[in-house]
């Protein structure tokens, strides 16, 4: 299935949507440039932390909420799009439920496991507890309420057609976010034969009962880094956080990057993949 | 100061790495954590294991820059890659000795703020939120945290605590709070080093950087900071400290910015 198809059929206007779960690397940048291209609106983001991804879909204006512990640049520092969207509600003003990594997880594992909530002693003392409906205190403890997302997007190294997905490297919080959602779509470097990825059972993130599409696309988490593949691209974050300091640089940036190109191919051809990829697997 | 041997954030790396002790379990985070842990290890915590949230565990640190924790070369030559879940289940049964935050603002009694500046409700700034700071600050055995010292950064009372340190201040307030950790161990500033009373409390100046004074501490914090009865100069970054930074930073991307 091709990106424009995925997103138009499994990701509607409204939608809760988990992204970005593996935290810095394997971040579905394709995607989220696809939804911001279809125009999606009113999104709900859920994540951990956020390496301008989030910052890129807000500013857009695709999303009505954030569910996540962390939105920003992590080597650069603050997200200006999330800033102007919570500071005065440019291009829209939005809604922040804020976890910490380790409550976003719970709250996912929750959901997988179809638990009302999980009893927690994180983020006991922090306002965050104030903040969040979805944290509450029940005696010493804090009930972390379930997040089931829509639909989760999870960026591998391999899959096969039926949705058996390999990835590799540090993992984030991609299975609880995968398992909670009601249905998945993967992007992949490699789409290979079932062969392939049977050979190592264990290793299948999903079963593929949970996965509504399988989206080839090499180069679809580029900056983020993909263990194997490719190292990260600090400089491109470093250009996107000085673009996105106005939001005329950013609405300059994104029609660059995004709005005036058909798909991510086109995209591609404009970086030097091939200085980023990795040499020693 | 042009002539100046090392920069002010190779001295609060020096500091942050004496920090870790031998053998200790210890959260990384990034930016200059990282390279903090990167001296120890070289020197004098030989078997310090570094935690990353991303989910990985390493004994060496990675020898290629890393701008985040979750990049290839942090990968490269780790003990456990896994997830986050995995990690955090160590950090929960309290077996994490030391933990890094980064934090935009802190405030006497050692709580920080990296998400709202001004009323969450209509934010003055947005900052980008907990990630695994309020977990590492109520978990983790002990904790540190590095800044610039700044009046609008070190405050009396931070609007929004999303890592607690030790709350308003009273004794016995993390336990009562159900809080798992000892809380914060030290405040690393470009200016001098904070610590805290035994059981918490408001923090104090144990230190001054070479070529920085009391006063300029006091004229640049948003409280009444008192000096502890023996307060020292903290120790200058040794050769050896120096070299172990630039061997892990040679560009110099978070220690000559």
């Amino acid at each position: 299935m091709s990106m424009a198809q995925a997103i138009e059929r499994f990701v509607p206007d409204g939608a809760r949507v988990a992204m970005g779960v593996a935290l810095e690397p394997l971040i579905p940048f394709a995607a989220g440039h696809e939804i911001i291209r279809q125009r999606r609106r009113d999104l709900e983001l859920v994540g951990p932390i956020s390496d301008s991804l989030f910052d890129q879909m807000i500013g857009a204006g695709c999303v009505r909420q954030v569910t996540a512990a962390w939105v920003g640049n992590v080597s650069e520092g603050l997200g200006h799009c999330y800033r102007r969207a919570a500071e005065q509600g440019i291009p829209r003003s939005i809604v922040i439920h804020d976890h910490t990594n380790f409550s976003i997880a719970l709250a996912l594992w929750a959901a997988a496991w179809n638990a009302p909530y999980i009893p927690s002693r994180t983020p006991l003392g922090s306002d965050i507890l104030n903040r969040n409906p979805g944290l509450e205190m029940d005696g010493d403890l804090v009930r972390v309420h379930a997040v089931r997302p829509d639909v989760a997007i999870v960026h591998v190294q391999r899959c096969d057609a039926e949705g058996h997905a390999q990835a590799w490297g540090p993992m984030g919080i991609t299975e609880e976010a995968g398992l909670a959602a009601s249905s998945v779509i993967i992007t992949c470097e490699d789409l290979v034969d079932p062969a392939v990825v049977l050979r190592h059972p264990n290793r299948v993130l999903f079963p593929e009962t949970k996965v509504a599409a399988v989206v080839r696309e090499p180069g679809g988490a580029h900056p983020s880094p993909v263990q194997g593949y490719f190292n990260r691209d600090h400089a491109f974050y470093r250009d996107y956080a000085q673009a996105s300091r106005t939001r005329e640089g950013f609405d300059a940036w994104l029609e660059q990057w995004v709005l005036d190109l058909p798909d991510r191919s086109t995209y591609l051809s404009r970086i030097d993949l091939g200085a980023l990829r990795m040499s020693d697997e | 100061m042009s002539e100046a041997p090392y920069t002010e954030q190779e001295l609060m790396v020096a500091v942050a790495s004496r920090e870790i002790r031998d053998g200790d379990l210890v959260f990384v985070g990034m930016r200059l954590p990282i390279l903090a842990y990167a001296v120890a290890r070289n020197s004098h915590a030989p078997t310090a294991r570094g935690l990353f949230e991303v989910g990985l565990m390493r004994d060496q640190p990675a020898t290629e820059f890393l701008g985040t924790m979750g990049d290839p070369p942090n990968v490269a030559g780790a003990l456990w890659a896994t997830r986050m879940s995995n990690v955090m289940a160590l950090l929960a049964q309290g077996l994490v000795d030391l933990g890094f935050i980064g934090g935009a603002e802190v405030d006497r009694f050692g709580n920080l703020n990296t998400s709202y500046v001004g009323d969450p409700a209509r934010p003055k700034v947005k900052l980008p939120g907990s990630g695994g700071g309020a977990d590492i600050a109520i978990l983790s055995r002990r904790w540190v945290t590095l800044m610039r010292h700044e009046r609008r950064r070190l405050v009396k009372d931070v609007s929004f605590i999303t890592s607690p340190g030790f709350g308003d201040g009273s004794p016995g307030w993390r336990g009562r709070h159900g809080l798992l950790g000892g809380g914060p161990a030290a405040i690393i500033t470009t200016l001098c080093v904070l610590r805290f009373p035994l059981g918490g409390g408001e923090a104090y100046v144990a230190s001054v950087h070479p070529g920085r004074t009391f006063a300029e501490v006091r004229s640049e914090t948003a409280w009444d900071i008192r000096a502890a009865d023996d307060m020292s100069e903290t120790p200058a970054p040794t050769d050896a400290e120096l070299a172990s930074i630039r061997r892990f930073d040679p560009g110099g991307f978070w220690t000559r910015g």
